[in-house]
């Protein structure tokens, strides 16, 4: 059914992302499918790194873990933006298409006011990516 | 060093770096939550203190309106006419550091790492370097400045080409033509760019190649150590945003106020506050769209379009007027420059006050103030430069860019007032009153098409505004979030907001010029902090791997 599950994650908020991670090692397991976990981040030192490199190994490190705790194939992809709170829509549908990925699980918030005026990041992949997209409200 | 090479099969994209070893986490002293809807992510004490500050200081300018204008009204002529020698001489510091650097082994050292690749085309990034520093100062004084220094301000004591009745000395013209673009070039050429050059490459070399947050603080590290990360950081980075955002907002003030004139000399729209308040609120509308487009989508895009369309005005002037004349002002304003830069830039035993004090020291202190919003800026849009090539590319063709353009705007303006005085619209508004908004307008009204003309120099203005609302915005929002470049969208459309809100509370209420002189002001204690970056700057490469 899917051979490569793409699962976006925010490093900041790993705890949040408790049950969209679940569902993507089941559904890998159910499927034989390889988990890809995604990351953004800026050129400019932050709190996960003072540069790509190291931002790099921190999400390399959490997809090897996730791979050992639920027992699936995983592997890490950095993406590098320029603004990334702006850039992560059309960033992350660009990696879908690079990664060849068939399906999308995403952790997003119960739908408020915002909304109304743009579309949580879930929301604008599930309107505009041609891989079927699992949106996870925690 | 990075120790990124040391774990296996994971790349290394942006090669070795001399990463500072500190204990200081970005984001330590951040909170991060929820207003309703909107997320923020901020730094604690310096997005507080700034707001507040701020707050109320716009509350002192519209309460004792009189007193504030009294007090800065004097303090801003006195630090530049005082300290004067101090200004020109940091500037001439900054100017020999940076030529330096292009000469030195250090400039083979790469922004980011020794495989950093640049992050933006040559065309983008010059179009946001004149964007983000110099757009709208270009179209204001294009014009205005050559001619006044020709005729009146004296530098270096060249008599006008005027007498007291305003007859013609045709023995001063040339001397006096001369004098008239090298002394403004000198205002818009290596030493403004230096200023601007000295703060970005501090911030983007202890940001990229030392790991420190992108914000003011970092680059004083190698001189505070581990103190920088407490009240001592935070002061520099209130100051910084305080001055960004009034130098913003008063300056979106003053320039509804110029678009106003224009306006009102093209199509007759009435000057009022109520026009300008419209102006002002659009101007943050078009910034706020550009704003939730991001760096590369907003700023960059608009930064481009605009800058295609003042290289097609300044084309269209060129032709327009007398090329062969334009042509040759270029070769002389750039010889004239040459040979008068070392008597313009010397700080001592000169008599011309009018210009040193009255321009030159105002103009440094301004840019100085302005320093640290389009420093940072340029620092986040050049990573993966070497030094070398940043500081050619900062300081050397923005300067020869800006000869290009003065010995356009101002060679036209020029020759139009020394060939017909009696008539010359530019020498009425310049030189026999002194009507800067309207300086621009009148040398294209001597041209053909000229309705178009100053259509198209109003919108660009307009949208030079609009970048370096969104610039600015971008910058206060790293700066008050602690250096994270990725803070949630809500907060930099609330400081996108708050500078149109503030920009219009002090033109309804009085106050634009007490708190303008206000941010110039802090020029002073800026020049101490960018000569300390010059020497932080020196020791940061000294230490990295070339």
């Amino acid at each position: 059914m899917f051979d490569t599950i793409m699962v976006p994650v925010d490093l900041r908020h790993v705890p949040a992302l408790g049950k969209a991670l679940t569902i993507a090692a089941d559904m890998a397991k159910a499927y034989g499918a390889t988990v890809v976990y995604v990351g953004i981040t800026s050129p400019e030192p932050g709190d996960l790194g003072h540069n790509p490199a190291e931002y790099d190994r921190k999400l390399q490190e959490f997809a090897a873990e996730q791979a050992q705790s639920g027992r699936h194939q995983a592997r890490a992809h950095m993406i590098v933006a320029n603004d990334p709170a702006i850039d992560i829509d059309r960033k992350l549908s660009e990696a879908v298409d690079e990664l060849g990925a068939d399906l999308v699980v995403m952790a997003t918030h119960i739908p408020n006011l915002t909304d109304f005026i743009w579309a949580s990041h879930g929301g604008h992949l599930a309107s505009h990516s041609k891989a079927s997209v699992f949106l996870v409200r925690g | 060093m990075s120790d990124s090479e040391d774990v296996a099969g994971i790349p290394v994209p942006e090669g070795r770096t001399e990463l500072i070893d500190t204990d200081y986490e970005i984001g330590q002293d951040n909170i991060e939550g929820q207003l309703g809807p909107f997320g923020f992510d901020i730094h604690n004490p310096v997005f507080m203190v700034s707001g507040l500050t701020i707050v109320a200081f716009v509350f002192y300018a519209l309460a004792l309106p009189e007193q504030a204008g009294a007090i800065f009204g004097w303090l801003r002529p006195w630090l530049t006419s005082t300290f004067d020698w101090f200004f020109l001489g940091a500037a001439n510091v900054f100017v020999i550091f940076c030529l330096f650097l292009i000469v030195s082994p250090w400039g083979k050292v790469r922004l980011g790492g020794k495989d950093a690749t640049p992050d933006y085309t040559y065309t983008g990034w010059f179009a946001m370097l004149f964007a983000a520093g110099m757009g709208i100062g270009l179209m204001f004084f294009g014009v205005l400045e050559p001619v006044y220094h020709m005729a009146i301000s004296s530098p270096l004591g060249t008599p006008s080409p005027f007498d007291a009745d305003g007859a013609l000395i045709p023995e001063n013209v040339d001397r006096a033509k001369e004098m008239g673009l090298a002394a403004t070039i000198y205002h818009w050429g290596l030493h403004p760019w230096a200023i601007y050059a000295v703060v970005a490459l501090a911030l983007a070399l202890f940001s990229f190649n030392k790991g420190l947050p992108l914000t003011i603080r970092s680059a004083f590290y190698p001189v505070f150590g581990e103190r920088i990360w407490g009240w001592t950081g935070h002061v520099i980075d209130i100051l910084a945003v305080f001055a960004t955002l009034f130098g913003l907002a008063t300056s979106l003030g003053f320039g509804a106020q110029q678009a106003n004139a224009g306006l009102n000399h093209i199509f007759g729209v009435p000057v009022s506050v109520s026009v300008q308040v419209i102006l002002i609120t659009a101007i943050t509308a078009v910034a706020l769209f550009s704003v939730l487009r991001g760096l590369d989508g907003g700023v960059k895009l608009l930064s481009e379009i605009n800058m295609g369309i003042a290289a097609l005005l300044l084309l269209f002037v060129l032709f327009a007027g007398p090329t062969v004349l334009i042509l040759t002002d270029f070769g002389q304003g750039l010889l004239a420059y040459a040979c008068e830069l070392l008597p313009l830039s010397n700080p001592v035993g000169r008599t011309d006050d009018s210009y040193r004090a009255g321009w030159t020291a105002f103009y440094w202190a301004w840019w100085i103030s302005w320093s640290p919003f389009v420093g940072m800026f340029i620092a986040r849009v050049s990573r993966g430069r070497t030094v070398r090539e940043f500081i050619i590319c900062v300081l050397l063709i923005p300067s020869l860019v800006c000869v290009l353009w003065m010995a356009v705007f101002g060679g036209v303006a020029i020759d139009q007032v020394i060939s017909d005085p009696a008539t010359s619209a530019v020498k009425a508004q310049v030189i026999d009153s002194y009507n800067p908004p309207l300086s621009l307008f009148a040398m294209l009204d001597e041209l053909p098409l000229s309705q178009i003309t100053s259509v198209i120099a109003i919108v660009l203005v307009i949208v030079f505004f609009v970048t370096s609302s969104d610039s600015g915005s971008l910058v206060i929002d790293t700066i008050t979030a602690g250096g994270k470049v990725d803070a949630p969208v809500p907060q930099r459309v609330f400081w996108a907001t708050f500078e149109g809100a503030v920009a219009i509370v002090l033109l309804v209420g009085g106050g634009l010029s007490a708190l303008q002189a206000m941010v110039i002001s802090t020029g002073l204690p800026f020049t101490l902090v960018l000569l300390l970056m010059c020497w932080a700057i020196f020791k940061g490469l000294r230490a990295e791997p070339i």
